[in-house]
């Protein structure tokens, strides 16, 4: 194994963000799964932690983690990219401190303090934003968030500023403060419900489906030049054509959400059409890392990170392009709308697209940061173990609830007379329920493995560096 | 990937056809906000509505509950609750819950006064009423 140091020491600040984003997922699939659980025994952990707090917790994990695992990523990327050192790294742990400590005492007023004392507590009568799906967090912690994405982009962008400018440091950039900006609306939340609806989805729709589209496209390009050695000039050209695709079909896409919302009916087809073209920028990116992978002009040392890219690549179409259009259209999506299909989209869409590409570039640079160029070949067969456990768990997951949604569908949305209660419909999925348990059950499997390949070190005979000893150099 | 087209080619396709959707995008966005007002009635959001969505939110009923679809989909869609149930039977189950019947998901208690009950029912009623495309398809939501 040979042994590789960070090219400039301040990337080193990532590592911190990477752990913290592990620990933080592992958070969110506990109690994923005891949602899933809490779906067929329904008094489950009741009243302890109630179905609606059990969730927040794991969709505020997610996207806490996920940001994390965006802001590490910078850390990793923006130097090598800048070939320079980062503005203050001082400034990137502070923030990752204050981040995490915010993060854990949100979680935590969750789970101890009623909903309803936390916000009184917390100034939403002064200002009320809370209580709005994924939009949950107190006032204050929203207030951080801001602090800590400016402090973040400050650090960044600086970095940018005082050294070479690529398109793929360009391009997370513009990700990275279109995200800033749009969480701002998560201020707003206007008294007329159809209102406080539209610029709702401007944060969480035009978030995943618009800018973090951008952050995605820039950190596959940026493993594909490291790991392929292919041309830049190939590269950037992909990188703007799938981010071109990617905005111009999101950003009106947005009106697949405004079908049934109390929002004029031109949006559906406003809707319609543009997020049916919405798969094609993750199409792009499938074609982009099959295409880069066979032009290779190396072969790296860390397959598994290659695994991660390529299978985020795929994976991200198949749950963002292939799982958003079976509902997208509005004729669908009449029946569609807040069932479990939308689950299934949901939980495939943000495994294959941003928890993929995360893993992936933890993947790529937690070796590097740790001295050495790649994991041993035990670590990396156990790593891509753990890919495969965890995508056919989640792939099982999500055929289980696309089975749930349709069931559901047929018997509660379909019959104009007659149609079956929610409660009596749910009770009919049951099996499906049982399904994605295991499905979950499996992923988290996967994860352990994943968390476990860390430690694993090479076998007696393969040669070169400990992995003691690299991991106490790190 | 054609040899023709350069990457600042590409750069600039992506500006131009990023501004303009923007564009495009706000101008729908701006008629919309003209259109609102008379797809949700806003005239008839009264002071009781307003303090029935505060209650609504600071209790995260959106978390097991959908409305217009949007939440999570552990209980009841809500946007029709009022023509599907009616006001008395809104408050009587608040007030019932949990059931505590074994091994059934069990709604919370929120110790809610009479004069809360009231602001939430007239925030269900007026929700009901607006203009949601004909959706759900049935009354069961």
């Amino acid at each position: 194994m040979t042994t590789t140091t960070v090219k400039y020491a301040s990337q080193s600040v990532s590592r911190l963000y990477f752990i913290g984003a592990l620990c933080l997922f592992v958070g969110q699939i506990v109690f994923g799964i005891t949602l899933g659980l809490q779906y067929v025994i329904g008094d489950l952990f009741f009243p302890a932690i109630p179905f609606n707090i059990a969730r927040m917790v794991h969709t505020n994990l997610l996207i806490v983690w996920l940001l994390m695992g965006f802001m590490g990523s910078a850390y990793y990327l923006i130097p090598e990219e800048s070939e320079t050192e980062l503005h203050s790294p001082v400034l990137a742990k502070a923030l990752f401190w204050i981040f995490l400590v915010a993060g854990a005492l949100t979680i935590l007023g969750y789970l101890l303090v009623p909903y309803a004392t936390l916000a009184a507590a917390t100034g939403n009568d002064f200002w009320a934003t809370m209580g709005r799906e994924f939009l949950e967090q107190p006032l204050p912690t929203k207030l951080g968030i801001v602090v800590v994405a400016l402090g973040f982009l400050f650090n960044v962008s600086m970095t940018v500023l005082k050294g070479r400018k690529t398109a793929i440091s360009l391009v997370l950039l513009m990700g990275l403060w279109g995200l800033a900006l749009l969480f701002l609306f998560s201020f707003v939340n206007p008294s007329n419900l159809v209102r406080d609806k539209m610029y709702w989805w401007f944060v969480v729709h035009l978030w995943v489906e618009g800018v973090w589209e951008l952050i995605l496209g820039a950190l596959l390009a940026f493993l594909l030049v490291k790991t392929t050695g292919v041309d830049r000039e190939v590269i950037d050209k992909w990188l703007y054509l799938i981010i071109t695709f990617a905005l111009v079909t999101g950003i009106l896409g947005t009106g697949h959400h405004f079908y049934f919302i109390g929002l004029p009916g031109y949006w559906q087809w406003v809707g319609s059409v543009f997020s049916a073209l919405e798969p094609i920028p993750f199409f792009a990116m499938t074609l982009f890392a099959f295409n880069m992978v066979q032009r290779r002009r190396r072969d790296h040392p860390n397959q598994a990170a290659v695994l991660w890219t390529v299978g985020c690549a795929v994976m991200g179409f198949l749950g963002a392009g292939l799982w958003g259009f079976i509902h997208t259209l509005s004729p669908v999506n009449y029946y569609t709308h807040g069932t479990q299909v939308t689950a299934a989209h949901g939980h495939l869409a943000f495994y294959g697209a941003y928890v993929m590409v995360v893993i992936a570039m933890i993947s790529y640079a937690m070796p590097i940061l740790r001295g050495r160029e790649a994991n041993p070949p035990r670590a990396q067969a156990i790593e891509m173990w753990s890919f495969w456990v965890m995508s056919i768990s989640m792939g099982v997951m999500v055929l289980a609830l696309t089975g749930a949604g349709v069931l559901q569908v047929w018997l509660q949305r379909m019959p104009t007379d007659g149609a079956m209660s929610f409660m009596a419909t749910q009770d009919q999925l049951r099996f499906f329920y049982w399904v994605r348990i295991a499905g979950g059950v499996g992923f988290l499997a996967g994860l352990v493995m994943y968390l476990w390949s860390f430690f694993v070190g090479p076998s007696a005979d393969e040669a070169g560096v400990p992995a003691a000893a690299s991991l106490q150099r790190a | 990937m054609s040899r023709g087209l350069t990457s600042q080619a590409a750069r600039n396709i992506f500006y131009g056809g990023t501004v303009f959707f923007i564009l495009l995008f706000a101008v729908l966005i701006f008629n919309t906000e003209q259109r609102i007002p008379a797809r949700s009635n806003a005239a008839e959001i009264t002071p009781a509505v307003v303090r029935g969505k505060h209650l609504w939110e600071t209790r995260n009923c959106i978390g097991c509950h959908t409305l217009l679809g949007e939440g999570a989909y552990f209980a009841p869609e809500l946007g029709n609750v009022y023509p599907r149930r009616g006001g008395d039977f809104i408050k009587a189950w608040m007030k019932a819950q949990p059931t505590g019947a074994p091994g059934r998901r069990q709604m919370p208690q929120f110790h809610l006064n009479d004069q809360q009950l009231d602001d939430l029912v007239e925030f269900l009623k007026w929700t009901s009423k607006v203009d949601t495309e004909k959706w759900p398809p049935n009354i069961q939501g």
